[in-house]
């Protein structure tokens, strides 16, 4: 049984389609990546999976158990947690704050705000801060901790590396096999190519809200992932 | 010399009470931007409700609170639930106008029940003993009651905003409560617990100024504009600022009414356009990066 199964999802805002027919899969302890440009519907994608998005889902079973009808508030609590596109730290919440809002579902598990701060160590230094006076590095550690503080037993990346320098990407990219070597699952969404099929042990593409391609980093070609990337004709 | 002193100390203490209506209100705009106009309105409901435990159960004036905290918690709750959370969004004015209907449901359904007359909850003793602090310089026992009462509550509330999990949850919610949710955060639960909080201080407020004043079902809309002016003197959302702002209300009153009896009112309203034409953000006003 696959930790996350999606069955043909559909996606809207208002009378906007955003999905057309999702089909995903994602086994324990795997890290995926999803690609696709901008629009393409990747962060639609992790938001109905997290319940913020009113979707018509055949099914989206999460340990065999269909979750396509909770609330976004029971989600967490299920094992889903996300980092979502931005951020989206608390901005009246210190840095230690926004981590231990993450721990609000209780859920129990090995992660607390030692081990975060042991993967981060310049967040204890900056814990009674407030988390948008952080640089934006320090604020997707921030992210990524609060998420972890959920312990969850997947995790929904979208965008780690927007608007971030290279040299502070690679930091928050180092942290990524820590947290799987930890039994966590990754579902990350990426407009950084290459930092996706790092990671990745499977790819995603999608296209106009439709999986476009699917396969191992490896096995991709470059031309085969511009194909699925932007459409054929281009 | 120590009339003025006593003009003074005798509006800090009424400052205390004021704050008690604004705190409630503070807490409602701070947690969901939600500007209820039905706040006078409560504090006369939970007046009349704390008259009715004490007269006809006969309760004890204090002890009342024990039946009348409750029935305003849960009220709260369940009004913020069952309507006032539909009413909110982006838009402010949705709110607003609920709000004002159901200010005026309760008003005639006070009128309906209880009539027109001028009612005051009798505490006893309580209301004329005073302590004397100089030759001539006195302090009500009651008003230092609330004053201080005042004091604790905003002491706690500050307390349980800035230190515990339910406290980190009213602020994230605030900040942003779409990505609570992803926290785990039921916002309608959240929005709804904070209504009943406000509705607690209510509570206590509404059985305050039923001892210290005469009231009656149209009594409201006034309290409303004392619990605006405070909270906006104070700058919005701020729980200290509520005191300030409430202090600074009772002593222009006090002294405006020390001036000449009829410019009670007015020396207040004239205070509150004073401070926001020289702090139009109020004077703690919330600090915010966004
Ligand atoms: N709140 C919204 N209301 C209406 N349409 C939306 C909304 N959010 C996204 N869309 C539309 O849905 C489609 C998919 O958007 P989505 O944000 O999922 O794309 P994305 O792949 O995450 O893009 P990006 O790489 O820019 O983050 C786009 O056409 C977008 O314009
Ligand atoms: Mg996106």
């Amino acid at each position: 049984m696959s930790l996350l199964e999606v069955n043909n999802l559909d996606a809207f805002y208002g009378d906007f389609q955003a999905l057309f027919g999702i089909n995903l899969a994602i086994e324990e302890g795997e890290a995926v990546a999803i690609i696709g440009a901008n629009g393409a519907g990747k962060s639609t994608f992790l938001r109905s999976v997290s319940g913020l998005v009113t979707n018509t889902a055949d099914a989206i079973n999460y340990r065999g158990m269909d979750i396509s009808h909770r609330a976004a508030s029971d989600i967490v609590g299920q094992g889903i947690a996300m980092v979502p596109e931005g951020r989206k730290l608390f901005p009246s919440l210190s840095v230690e704050e926004n981590l231990l809002i993450g721990g609000y579902s209780q859920r129990a598990g090995a992660w607390n705000l030692e081990r975060i701060y042991g993967m981060f160590p310049i967040l204890k230094e900056r814990r009674d801060v407030a988390g948008t006076a952080l640089s934006g590095g320090e604020q997707q550690m921030t992210a990524i901790g609060r998420a972890l503080m959920a312990n969850p037993e997947l995790i929904l990346f979208d965008e780690l590396s927007l608007g971030l320098a290279p040299i502070v990407i690679n930091d928050i990219y180092e942290s990524l096999p820590t947290i799987k070597q930890e039994g966590v699952t990754l579902l990350l969404v990426e407009q950084d190519i290459n930092k996706a099929l790092e990671v990745a042990d499977r790819v995603y593409c999608f296209q106009e809200g439709r999986v476009s391609l699917t396969g191992v980093p490896r096995n991709l070609t470059k031309d085969s992932i511009a194909a699925a990337y932007f459409g054929s004709d281009k | 010399m120590i009339e003025w002193v006593n003009t003074v100390l005798q509006g800090i203490l009424t400052g205390g009470l004021y704050a008690l209506f604004a705190a409630g209100l503070a807490i409602i705009f701070g947690v969901m931007r939600l500007v209820n106009i039905t706040h006078g309105d409560l504090i006369v409901l939970s007046a009349f409700v704390a008259m009715v435990a004490i007269d006809v159960m006969g309760f004890n004036p204090f002890i009342s609170l024990v039946a009348v905290l409750p029935i305003m918690f849960v009220f709260g709750y369940i009004l913020q639930r069952s309507i006032l959370n539909f009413t909110l969004g982006d838009d402010l004015l949705p709110p607003l106008l609920v709000t004002f209907g159901l200010s005026i449901v309760i008003q005639n359904l006070l009128l309906q029940i209880f009539s027109a007359d001028s009612q005051r909850i009798k505490a006893g003793s309580l209301e004329i003993l005073s302590i004397q602090l100089y030759e001539n310089l006195s302090v009500g026992v009651f008003p230092l009651i609330v004053f201080i009462v005042a004091v604790f509550i905003i002491i706690g509330l500050q307390y349980l905003f800035s230190n515990t999990r339910i406290g980190r949850a009213f602020r994230a919610t605030s900040d942003d409560a779409v990505t609570a949710q992803l926290m785990g955060i039921n916002d309608r639960h959240i929005f709804s617990l904070s209504m009943a909080l406000a509705l607690l201080i209510v509570g206590i407020a509404g059985l305050f100024v039923g001892i210290s004043t005469n009231f009656d079902p149209s009594a409201g809309p006034s309290r409303l504009l004392f619990a605006f002016e405070a909270v906006i003197m104070g700058g919005l959302g701020s729980l200290w600022g509520t005191l300030a702002g409430g202090i600074i209300l009772g002593v222009s009153q006090n002294i405006g009414a020390k001036l000449d009896p009829g410019w009670q009112i007015l020396a207040g309203h004239i205070a509150f356009l004073v401070i926001l034409v020289f702090r139009p953000n109020g004077l703690f006003p919330r600090m915010r990066d966004d």
